[in-house]
């Protein structure tokens, strides 16, 4: 019976992707591999190119995962190493909640109070202080990969922290009591003995952090600008692939069309596999074994 | 006690399924008849219907705003009674339809273009080549001469210009690029028409609402939004020169205006684009929004249901689109409809 619906779950998984595969033929066929390194999307002279989502998708990601670890991880120690348990819990619960906000709330809270905020602070201090990086350099939108990433992070900091939470709590007391009888201060006993005890599950809840934002599509599409272009810049305007797809698919009237659009659902499909894929070996490289430390 | 409980159950199971068999068949006897397509006249399409339930309480109407190429497909693929899109059909989509389909227009649209310059309040003027050099990205500030030759007087700021437009596929889009298509061959060539384009410039922001968030935050803006839309948010826009060189304010009667004006070269089968439409008093950026309807119904009972509703449609239903910033159908175009819409064939009931 077991068996039946874990077959049942990787049958689903090959078919969703078959179904991609099959359903893009026609845009693999006229553009090849060269459609992953096109940079024109053009719907009337029907000329595509997946590279600039692929290049926001990754770009959102990695701020996101850049801002949400040290955040959700520096949460969850602070929720099980400094808070007491009763309180530990309630707060836990309300950065819970944060992943039960639909995410059009987040993208309409994006536009209404973050926007303005990254146009008429956060970019012009980030221009003053580090302007001289060409990521900090352009005109001030509100809009754009910051933004994104920004709104990214908050949405996956849950995760992070939750995960991390529990992990971090079945940490054995013996492990503690182990580095405090050998003489760590409360630093290092996290540091030494906790951390790498909980290594896989802090991974784990990183990739699944991963896999959350690679996938948004609503609230990304509300404050990245929708502009598909590669920008060394965080300020400048982007375009992410899920958000494409949402926000052409209805209207795509032509066959090539289509299919071009379900190809960069197939390339979302990959990049998501492939990455859990590689966390997959990392994550077997990192587990803690009996013997090993 | 538990032979009790089992038998409440048991009870009230049967109580709950019985209302239930009785609602549905209760609800059996409405007609049903599903359209889809376009999102723009959703709006009025719902009154409509709404109104005309009124009017004829055995049918109802369900409609599902997914969107003109939506439409056009579940048309095509014969799995709705009614389409309804934004842009007429192409040569190739009717190619594929299994039996002729109708366009009939419903109502008109006219799309404006607003603006956030602090500042200034009242209608700024733009020219057609104005509107098609922001777009295209030649005009990068306010203060360009091609801006204040068009608006003497007028404190223009020396700032960027932020272009905003839609992301998301849309018949407003279509209007709008299919005008700018027909004022600027730099256009044409570069951009061309469609739902979706390859932007020169500018940010995209997803649906009316998107267009109108980012134009109101982002000051120094321009982006272009249905009248009902800007009307109901109070947007500030401004005027667009017209063909015969006025700059002209989007009215309910210069988007009418703008199709009586094409009425003598209409085709029969109404699929027309009229934007940039000659004569005086014509607003250039307007379109119809049509539905399609297969001309040769099967089934009798709905068929008559759906001629009745397109009839009240022409006349009844016409009076209901003003409030809802739809322009409605000039009499003459009403005119060569009903013509039109002679030409359904309903099958004989057996």
């Amino acid at each position: 019976m077991t068996r039946t619906f874990a077959l049942a779950i990787l049958g689903v998984t090959a078919l969703v992707a078959w179904q991609l595969f099959i359903h893009s033929r026609l845009a693999q066929a006229r553009f090849g591999l060269g459609f992953l390194s096109g940079t024109t999307w053009d719907p009337v002279a029907e000329r595509f190119g997946a590279w600039p989502f692929l290049y926001g998708t990754l770009v959102t990601s990695a701020i996101a995962l850049i801002l949400a670890v040290p955040l959700g991880l520096g949460t969850a120690i602070f929720l099980v190493e400094m808070v007491p348990p009763v309180a530990s819990r309630w707060l836990a619960f309300l950065v819970e909640l944060l992943a039960a906000i639909p995410s059009v709330i987040y993208g309409l809270v994006g536009i209404f109070v973050v926007v303005p905020w990254v146009r008429m602070s956060a970019e012009p201090w980030l221009s003053s202080t580090l302007g001289f990086l060409p990521l900090f350099q352009g005109a001030f939108y509100g809009v754009g990969f910051l933004t994104a990433g920004l709104i990214l992070a908050v949405m996956v900091v849950p995760f992070i922290t939750s995960v991390s939470r529990e992990v971090l709590l079945a940490v054995p007391r013996a492990q503690r009591e182990a580095a405090l009888a050998l003489g760590a201060t409360r630093w290092e006993v996290l540091w030494v003995a906790v951390l790498p005890y909980a290594r896989a599950g802090i991974a784990a809840s990183i990739l699944l952090a991963l896999a959350r934002a690679l996938g948004e599509t609503m609230a990304v599409t509300m404050v990245i600008g929708n502009r598909p272009q590669v920008a060394a810049s965080l300020f400048a305007p982007g375009y992410t692939m899920a958000a494409v797809l949402a926000n052409e698919f209805t209207e795509a009237t032509s066959d090539l069309y289509l299919h071009a659009l379900i190809e960069i659902g197939l390339v979302l499909f990959c990049v998501t596999v492939a990455v859990n894929g590689l966390a997959r070996i990392i994550l077997g490289r990192l587990a803690i074994r009996p013997g090993r430390t | 006690m538990r032979h009790m409980r089992k038998r409440l159950f048991i009870w009230s199971a049967a109580i709950a399924g019985s209302l239930i068999v009785a609602t549905l068949a209760g609800a059996e006897k409405l007609l049903l008849i599903n359209g889809a397509g376009a999102t723009f006249p959703y709006p009025i399409y719902s009154k409509w219907f709404a109104e005309y339930a009124k009017v004829n309480p055995t049918v109802n109407f369900n409609y599902q705003s997914i969107g003109s190429g939506g439409g056009v497909r579940q048309i095509i693929a014969k799995t709705v009674d009614f389409g309804a899109s934004d842009g007429p059909m192409t040569t190739d989509e009717l190619k594929q339809v299994p039996a002729p389909v109708l366009h009939l227009p419903t109502v008109l649209g006219g799309v404006v273009v607003t603006y956030n310059i602090p500042g200034i309040e009242t209608k700024l003027n733009f020219t057609q080549k104005a509107l098609a050099d922001i777009f295209l990205g030649k005009i990068k500030r306010w203060d360009d001469a091609a801006l204040a030759g068009a608006n003497a007087g007028m404190p223009l700021p020396p700032q960027p210009i932020v272009v905003i437009h839609r992301s998301d596929g849309s018949g407003t889009t279509y209007i709008w690029t299919d005008f700018l298509s027909k004022i600027s061959s730099a256009w044409s060539n570069v951009v061309g028409r469609g739902k979706s384009v390859n932007w020169p410039v500018g940010l995209g922001g997803k649906g009316n609402e998107g267009v109108a968030g980012l134009v109101k935050q982002t000051p120094y803006a321009i982006g272009y939004v249905e009248l009902g839309y800007a009307l109901q948010n109070r947007l500030a826009y401004g005027r667009v020169e017209n063909a015969a060189g006025e700059f002209a304010e989007c009215t309910l009667e210069s988007v009418t205006q703008a199709a009586a004006s094409v009425v003598e070269k209409m085709p029969a089968d109404f699929r027309v684009s009229i934007t940039n439409a000659p004569g005086r008093g014509t607003y250039p950026i307007a379109s119809f929004t049509w539905l399609l309807v297969y001309r040769d119904q099967e089934d009798p009972v709905k068929g008559e249901a759906l001629l009745s509703f397109l009839k009240w449609m022409l006349h009844d239903g016409q009076q209901l689109v003003g409030p809802l910033g739809y322009a409605p159908l000039p009499p003459e175009v009403v005119k060569l409809e009903e013509v039109a819409i002679g030409q359904i064939t309903i099958k004989a009931r057996n």
